[in-house]
């Protein structure tokens, strides 16, 4: 466990006023609060640094015991374990008490530090945070998915916080996308609507395709005798293999498009994107000398 | 509007200790709807999270509704933003070897 230098977060003076760190509080409230900075998980954890900082700094008896101890925390818990002890001894025997400080708001024990807890106890609450929420708690869960998985639409059944979710993901859903399913997060408070889950979903591509968006594109091979001549070749594409009829003297890195061999277009059933294919022409190598002859004569009369 | 997607007024000014008046602000700006049903007032419960949302502001941060509305037009701003950069992330794939 480390110690907290609170002074530090708030950036102020050991010597500031009560205006000054409530002053610094407010600065950094409205620049990290987790309702301006949505997807920022720095701006969450700094947030609730600096309302740790306040609980400390912003209240009189916390700060004058934080002040006295500091560094030496371990030292005070000590202390103030054998201060303790003589107030129990002192009153009637027997009955123990176990002090709670006063809970509720919008942060619980698990937002504050190990510090904090082993220096002032459970969680506390400054009079500002009070929202109780209504609706309930919002869900947030991430999905890792291959490309060939979001192909065709798929049930899968998730299982968030201990309930079971049936979920259909659609085919052609973007890597990062984010899906919300309406009411599956916490149930409501006094009759409020559920909070919703929303999940991420993260599109690993293990294949020798890229995606555009509903287009694929993918490098293929020709050989130089069939990129001079014409012919046909095979080509792979995202779900079988297709015909490529070679036009005659096809320049390097020539582009194809294959109408509808791409990527299922997200929310709408049969409609496809485009496959590109880029032409590369592989130059024969480990040339016999009768090759190397033909080349050569080849090279004369251009 | 089905009833059972509206919650009363008067019952979330008493869970969050509000007074109407600050429902009739927000209605007033534009920021959240209130419908009026056989003399209730309501609002349509998928907007309790952006309602939660602007109390909190209201509260922590001292921001009243004119600076709410401000607050929630950049944050829109700063989500579309956010989707550009994730369509163009997904765009610069393309030109990556490691995907």
């Amino acid at each position: 466990m480390n110690f907290v230098d609170y002074y530090k977060i708030l950036g102020i003076d050991k010597k500031a006023s009560e205006q000054e760190v409530k002053k610094a509080y407010r600065k950094l409230a409205r620049k990290y609060h987790p309702d301006l900075n949505p997807e920022s998980k720095e701006a969450e954890v700094k947030f609730k640094e600096i309302n740790e900082a306040n609980e400390v700094l912003g209240n009189a008896e916390n700060r004058k015991k934080y002040d006295k101890y500091g560094k030496d925390w371990q030292h005070g818990e000590e202390f103030e374990k054998a201060q303790q002890q003589q107030r129990h001894q002192q009153s009637s025997r027997g009955q123990q008490r176990h002090q709670q400080p006063g809970g509720g708001g919008s942060f619980s024990e698990d937002d504050f530090s190990d510090f904090f807890e082993s220096m002032f106890g459970g969680a506390r609450s400054s009079s500002q945070h009070g929202t109780r929420g209504f609706k309930g708690q919002d869900f947030n869960a991430e999905l890792q998915l291959d490309l060939k998985d979001v192909y065709q639409s798929h049930q899968q059944v998730l299982t968030v916080n201990g309930n079971k979710i049936r979920l259909t993901i659609p085919a052609g859903i973007e890597n990062d996308q984010v899906i919300k399913i309406k009411g599956k997060g916490a149930p409501g408070v006094n009759g409020g609507p559920n909070g919703d889950l929303y999940i991420k979903f993260t599109i690993q591509n293990k294949t020798s395709f890229k995606r555009d968006g509903k287009n694929l594109y993918a490098d293929i091979d020709l050989d130089l005798y069939t990129a001079l001549l014409g012919g046909e070749m095979e080509a792979e594409t995202f779900d079988g293999k297709v015909k490529l009829k070679i036009a005659a003297e096809t320049p390097n890195k020539t582009k194809v498009k294959l109408k509808g061999k791409g990527f299922p277009v997200y929310r709408k059933e049969n409609q496809f994107g485009d496959l590109i294919l880029t032409y590369h022409i592989q130059a024969p190598t480990n040339l016999s000398d009768k090759e190397k002859a033909l080349f050569k004569e080849l090279q004369k009369l251009r | 509007m089905e009833k059972q997607n509206l919650i009363e007024v008067k019952k979330l000014c008493v869970h969050y200790k509000i007074e109407y008046s600050f429902f009739e602000e927000l209605d007033h700006k534009g920021l959240i709807q209130i419908e009026t049903l056989q003399k209730n007032q309501y609002i349509h419960q998928d907007v309790v999270g952006d309602l939660e949302r602007m109390i909190r502001i209201y509260r922590e941060l001292n921001v009243n509704v004119e600076g709410i509305d401000v607050v929630f037009n950049l944050l829109q701003k700063e989500l579309r933003m956010r989707e550009e950069i994730k369509a163009l992330k997904n765009k610069l794939r393309l030109y990556t070897h490691d995907f």
